[in-house]
């Protein structure tokens, strides 16, 4: 499939057979294939070392396949400073050296956006993120979930189409976990991204995702896909509803599998 | 009293204690100084030693302020040669530093000869510096091979620790390799880079002395290490300590100058220059 026809597809991400063994000999992924719609919300959830992060860097172009085609559907017309793809780590990754609006600028100083211009969108991420009043502080001033904003605030910053989140919030403590996910939530029903999003909280991707696809131990390969239907937009209730209990359980037996020595429920 | 109350008043006797501490920390090497000077000064008049032998305290000092004028010439050219070297050293070792990070043929083919540089005595070298080239430059460029190699090697560790995630960030926004040196790599070297140049600060000072003094009796300088070498041959041996002393107030204000630069660029996000209790 061409990228074009990928696009006519409404596909934003699409992998075909692909692996990726590690120069130290490591199989972590594949053979993979995935396709992620356009404006989707999808987890890739699996064990520690499964590759899920590898899949997720493959996707943004950090590393290369060895074998095996990546397509991530890049729209033609674009202002500048605007970049097709979106990444927040696992830690916040931020520049310990500059305050957080710097932070938030970089995507756009590296495309050489004018100050007047970039401004007015840092201002709009930050607001989004809910930072507004923190736009001078420094990273170390800033609690876990206030850093991890920041770095969403810099991933959207580009308004990219597609979001590659990577295990974002498994640092944060639970209350503040909910509180973003919930934030997430609304972003992606206000600005309609693709967000894939790794994680190895089972909770996690059942609350977030349209689609839970179930990674193996590695080599990473998708052992199953679940998917969440439900009423949208969810809210805190879907928490504690029975559907949200039944899709863990069912999501946690989709898992057993990939934890070798223990048995499934 | 509840148990509850303990904590609290507990907190408010450890502020004194830790104040209390502090000054004891400055009192006791000043009170060791002035136990030292005093002894010395006593030992010296009681068994009436001549000067030309040991010098009391009190005869160093009224050298120091008899022989200003010439001391503090020698001062300013120890000094001025000390901040040139220095300066060589800082450009030259993050220069060089940076040519390593870009290319690593360059890295392969100069770096053992840095370390070469960096492991051969700098007073054996200083006799053939000062054969080749004028005792002004000889001087500074011993100031330069002392001091630069701390430069190089700390800033290469700067350049080569930068963040994984970050670094990956970079290349996905499409960053060039100049965008990446300035904007990532030197800021995230520069705790390193300032460590390098707070130890160059005292090296440079040291290459300096060591090659006014190989330059010695011959030499034309006026440094303060050759008015120690010319007071030691006219026995002059109050103004040989005289001399001393002032290169040690000199070495002690560059670090501290240093060191004050270093904490004001870091201190408001580098670990190493945040207070214990943030």
């Amino acid at each position: 499939m061409t990228e074009r026809e990928a696009d006519e597809a409404g596909l934003a991400v699409s992998l075909r057979g692909v692996t990726k063994v590690y120069d130290s000999g490591v199989a972590a992924l594949g053979p993979m294939d995935l396709e992620v719609r356009k404006g989707e919300f999808i987890s890739l959830l699996g064990p520690s070392g499964c590759g899920k992060s590898t899949a997720l860097r493959l996707i943004a172009g950090l590393n290369a396949p060895t074998s095996g085609t990546v397509r991530v559907s890049r729209p033609a017309a674009r202002t500048g400073g605007a970049h097709p793809v979106g990444f927040v780590f696992q830690e916040p990754t931020l520049m310990p050296w500059t305050s957080v609006r710097e932070n938030v600028r970089l995507p756009l100083k590296l495309a050489h956006v004018a100050g007047s211009e970039s401004d007015a969108r840092i201002d709009q991420a930050l607001a989004q993120m809910g930072l507004g009043e923190f736009a001078g502080a420094y990273p170390r001033e800033l609690s876990g979930g206030m850093k991890m904003r920041a770095s969403l605030a810099r991933a959207l910053v580009t308004d990219p189409d597609i979001l590659l989140m990577d295990e974002p919030f498994a640092a944060l403590d639970e209350i503040t976990r909910f509180r973003l996910n919930n934030d997430l939530l609304a972003l992606w029903r206000n600005l309609r991204k693709t967000v894939i999003f790794v994680t190895h909280s089972v909770f996690e991707s059942v609350y977030l995702s349209q689609r839970v696809l179930v990674m193996t131990s590695r080599p990473g390969r998708i052992a199953s896909e679940i998917a969440i239907a439900t009423a949208e937009p969810r809210a805190e209730d879907f928490r504690t509803s029975s559907d949200y209990a039944a899709y863990c359980r069912k999501v946690s037996n989709a898992l057993a599998p990939s934890y070798p020595g223990q048995s499934g429920s | 009293m509840t148990l509850l109350d303990t904590p609290p008043s507990a907190a408010a006797q450890a502020a004194p204690d830790s104040r209390a501490v502090r000054l004891v920390r400055v009192l006791l090497p000043v009170a060791v100084l002035a136990i030292g000077v005093a002894a010395w000064e006593l030992v010296v008049r009681i068994n009436h030693i001549p000067p030309y032998v040991l010098p009391a305290p009190s005869a160093v000092f009224t050298t120091l302020v008899l022989d200003w004028p010439v001391l503090s010439q020698s001062l300013l050219t120890t000094l001025l040669t000390t901040l040139e070297g220095f300066i060589a050293a800082a450009i030259g070792g993050i220069a060089l530093a940076l040519l390593f990070n870009q290319s690593k043929w360059l890295e392969y083919s100069l770096f053992p000869y840095a370390v070469i540089l960096q492991v051969t005595p700098v007073i054996a070298i200083a006799p053939l510096l000062l054969i080749y080239l004028s005792q002004q430059t000889a001087v500074v460029v011993c100031a330069w091979i002392v001091g630069f190699f701390p430069v190089l090697s700390n800033t290469t560790l700067g350049l080569n620790s930068v963040d994984r995630n970050l670094a990956g960030l970079f290349s996905l926004y499409g960053a060039s390799r100049l965008q990446t040196l300035r904007l990532l790599k030197l800021p995230s070297a520069l705790p390193f880079i300032l460590g390098g140049l707070r130890i160059a600060g005292g090296l440079s000072l040291i290459g300096a002395v060591v090659a006014e003094i190989a330059a010695g009796s011959a030499g034309a300088g006026s440094g303060l290490a050759y008015r120690i070498a010319e007071s030691g041959y006219r026995l002059n041996i109050p103004r040989m300590f005289a001399a001393l002393l002032l290169l040690s107030a000199a070495g002690i204000v560059i670090y501290g100058l240093l060191a004050l630069t270093s904490h004001l660029v870091l201190r408001r996000w580098h670990e190493s220059a945040l207070g214990k209790e943030s």
